[in-house]
Order: structure tokens, then sequence, then C-alpha cells
């Protein structure tokens, strides 16, 4: 997991204080920061790369903004900052605590180009962690967020020719986050995302 | 008496149309090309045993004959959401690209917004606005579980909307889908035309000028802004149009419309209006099996 780069030296006297009901523009590195405890652009693409192997230049185009303590939106385009409005893109990720927890929508919008953690479902399984439920599963990685993914309309391309061969990575999608500690497998599937649905 | 049959003069076949009012509507969802595409939606419903069928006129759309379209693994994906055909037609005569800067004036609950960010390719600033905070809360829902990242979301009211938030000052597009008295939308609430009074059609009329003026204004010269409602009430339509032709610098143009339409009309209970109305579109129930709709395109010109 990441460590949270607010705690610490940078937090000096000259800096302001975050203000809630706004959004900020992330600063680029820690040298740029003026908000104290705001995590910066480079330590949110850094999270990605690092924890789910996400290539930094996906975000290449994209600017990200903090709205509330800690809570880190991702935006298309340029806006001035601060800037008062009620949203600015997508939400994700949870900063200002010890591990931080990437949202649920943007894993569903971004976990596609994930190489690692990620934790794939088979039929039931998959089925039981939409409905939010927590399950032992086995898994030799790292504890912490897992991106628990699964198979979904497989292309007659992308389809195995014979048991074994793996699907195009394509073809694998995200569900959304889970939490793996002590050999169990903690749906975050938030509440009104959650859904009964029959194991493909 | 039913308030629908002050347009039976308007309508080509009116047992037809008032038989159509009276059946439900179907189940159709758009397909959110964001996160997913036509071809890959159809093999995961196949999967699942979820039975669809093709809208001929759009590739995106789908009917869901069995109801319920939240409930199958592509909607849970952010790959669908509930739409219905009519809904889909002002995003494509507005027709935004990617990069530019749209107003979407009365966004919420958003599947006209979120279609708009999709063709858009998800790049440059779609500002859906709302007045109602609890709308806006369903729209942000809808944006986040269709992974819309370029929507800016604000409540102002549209008919003094202010771009001072913003870093640029005026819209490549604006699309105004106004609240209206929503006669169209009878196939799928019944009661709504319990409420119906002509005090209201007049007052909510106030309201459309208002909102569809400020668009006029907040697009550059050259600029499109798309009007529409889901009712057939020629005072919230082709006479809001009128209005806004007369007061401010914009002409109606034409659009292909992709479902069978009629034209708008220049006459109504001794009112006229502008020539020009007629190149606007009239969406009855029966001619496609769909919610009644009306659609404007204007161009901005000064």
């Amino acid at each position: 997991m990441s460590d949270d780069p607010s705690g610490g030296a940078a937090a000096g006297d000259d800096l302001r204080e975050n203000v809630g009901q706004q959004f900020g523009r992330l600063p680029a590195t820690d040298a740029d920061r003026e908000v104290e405890g705001r995590a910066t652009r480079e330590a949110v693409i850094d999270f990605f790369a690092d924890r789910f192997g996400i290539d930094p230049a996906i975000f290449a185009d994209f600017t990200f903004w903090e709205k509330g303590k800690g809570k880190i939106w991702i935006f298309a385009d340029e806006a001035p900052s601060p800037i008062s409005v009620e949203g600015l893109g997508m939400t994700v990720l949870r900063t200002r605590q010890e591990h931080w927890k990437p949202t649920h929508s943007a894993i569903q919008r971004f976990g596609n180009h994930a190489t690692k953690n990620v934790i794939e479902l088979d039929g039931e399984a998959a089925a039981a962690f939409v409905r939010g439920e927590d399950q032992e599963l086995d898994w030799e990685g790292d504890w912490g967020y897992l991106i628990a993914a699964h198979e979904i309309g497989v292309g007659p391309e992308g389809r195995p020719v014979r048991d074994g061969t793996a699907v195009e990575r394509g073809e694998r999608e995200p569900i959304g986050v889970g939490l793996y500690v002590y050999g169990e497998l903690r749906s975050t599937v938030p509440k009104g995302n959650q859904e009964s649905l029959s194991p493909l | 008496m039913n308030p629908l049959e002050r347009y039976a003069p308007l309508v080509d076949d009116t047992d037809a149309f008032f038989a159509a009012c009276e059946r439900p509507l179907p189940s159709v969802v758009r397909v959110n090309t964001i996160k997913s595409d036509s071809e890959r939606v159809r093999r995961a419903l196949d999967d699942e045993g979820v039975a669809y069928e093709p809208v001929e006129w759009h590739d995106g759309l789908l009917g869901l004959p069995d109801g319920s379209p939240g409930t199958n693994w592509p909607y849970f994906h952010g790959w669908l959401h509930g739409q219905e055909e009519v809904s889909a037609v002002p995003a494509l005569a507005l027709d935004p690209q990617p990069g530019e800067k749209v107003w979407d004036s009365c966004a919420a609950p958003g599947s006209k917004t979120t279609q708009l960010s999709a063709m858009m390719d998800d790049r440059g600033v779609v500002v859906g606005n709302d007045n109602n905070l609890g709308r806006l809360s369903s729209l942000r829902h809808n944006a986040e579980r269709l992974g819309v990242t370029n929507l800016v979301v604000t409540k102002q009211d549209g008919r003094n909307f202010s771009l001072k938030p913003f870093g640029f000052d005026e819209f490549d597009r604006a699309i105004v889908d106004a609240p209206c008295s929503c006669e169209g939308t009878i196939r799928k609430n019944p009661d709504t035309l319990d409420e119906w009074t002509l005090e209201h059609v007049h007052s909510v009329a106030a309201v459309q000028k208002g909102i569809l003026s400020r668009a006029v204004q907040a697009t550059k010269p050259g600029g499109t802004v798309v009007y529409s409602t889901c009712t057939f009430a020629p005072e919230e339509n082709e006479a809001v149009v009128d209005h806004v032709l007369e007061t401010e610098d914009c002409e109606v143009v034409d659009f292909d419309c992709p479902l069978d339409s009629v034209s708008g009309v220049t006459e109504w209970e001794g009112d006229s209006y502008d020539r020009s109305v007629e190149r606007t579109h009239r969406i009855y129930p029966h001619l496609n099996d769909t919610g009644g709709f009306y659609c404007a395109k204007l161009e901005v010109t000064g």
C-alpha cells in the first residue's frame, strides 16, 4: 500500500487549510503544495501504478482535485482552482487516511488497465461480491485493496481454445474494490450499487 | 376531460394516438460507449440469457422486453443506462464533439447528459446544471456509475445561469431539455395528467422561455442550441421557440430526426408562430411506439 504523503515535514506553517465546500486542484508534487495535507498529483498517479500497475500515461490528460477532506476527483479537462461547483468529474480516491482507497467508480472505469493485485472471481464468487458479501478465498499476493474482476462478454476471438488458455486481458472486467485480509475478500461495493445477479 | 383531447386537431390518426397513449412504454436501454460497446454488451446479455431486441434506427439502443433493465451484469458494469428512444433524440440533434464546452441546463437525472459525454468520448466539458438538490444527487450517481469524467455539476437557476465559476465565457453548444407538463410521458406515468391545468402549462412555459433565452445568450455565435420537451402543448414548444426567435439572436435550423415525426405547428388557439418552427419536430407516441416528444434545433446568429 502507498504511504500517505501528507504526514510529516510538508505541513509547514505557511500552508492554507483545506476548504471543504470547493474543489482545489492537486499540486503536481510535494514542492508545489500550498494546502496542508493535500495529496499530490504525482502521489495519486504513483498509487495506481504501484498498487495496480496502471500505466501513468493513462492519466496524462486528466486533472485531479480535492473536495472535502481527502476525497480526490478526476476531471477530463482544465478548470480554475479553487472552483465552487457540486461535482467535478468523478470521485477516484480517498486519501488522508493510512491506506488510500480507490473508489468503486474509478476501478470500474480505469481498473481494466491494471496488471497486478487483480483477483479473478468465478461465477458464484462474482455474484456474491456484487451482493456485497465477504467470502473466504485463496490469494497469494499482498493483503489490502484488490480489484475484483471477472470475464464477461468474451468474443469468439477471446474464448479459450482449450482449458487453461487465458482470455485477452481486455475481456476481463473490473467489478469493484475488495479488501483482502486474513484469508477473506471483503466486498466494498457501495450499498446503492449492490445487486442480486445470476452467476455467469 | 382528458387534457390530451385538445391535441386531437393536431394529430393525423386520433384513434392510433389515443390507443398508443394507453399502452405501457417498452423498456429501452442505451449502451454507454465510455465503458463498452454494442457488440460486447450483446455478447454479455447472451451469456446471461437476457432477451433484447435491436432498435432499428440506433445501434446503441436495445429494447429489453422482459423489463427490469437495471438487473443484469452489463448494467452493473455501467455499460447500460435506462433511456427511452425519444429521449436519445436531442443529444443526436445537438451533435456535440470531443473537446467542446457544452451546457445542459436541466440535466438531472442525467440520461441525456451522460449521452452527451459519451458522444464527446468523455473529453471536453459538459456542464450539467439543475436547480434541485435531490435530482442533482441522482445525476451524480448516474454519472459515476457510467464512468463519466468530463461532467461539471452545478446548482443554479438556469434562467440566469452564471459562467463565472469556469475558465471560459461561452459554450459551443447548449441543450435545454426543459421541465414541462410531461404529457408525453403518459405511457410511463399513467397518472401524469391528474394534476394537469392550463395555468400550469402557462407558468412552466414562462420558465422554459427564460432558460432557452439564457442558453442562446450563453452559446457562441455559430453554436447550436437544442430545445426539447416531453409534452404536446404548443404553448411549451413552438411558442417557446417563437419567443426566443423574437428576443434573441438565433434561427431554427433543420436536423434529420431519426424517428418518424411531423412538423411543428404555426397556429394554435388563435396564436400564430414564426413560419420557421415548421422545421421543428413533433413526435407522437403512435408514430414509432415511443413516448411523446418535441425537439427544435437552433443556431446562434449574433
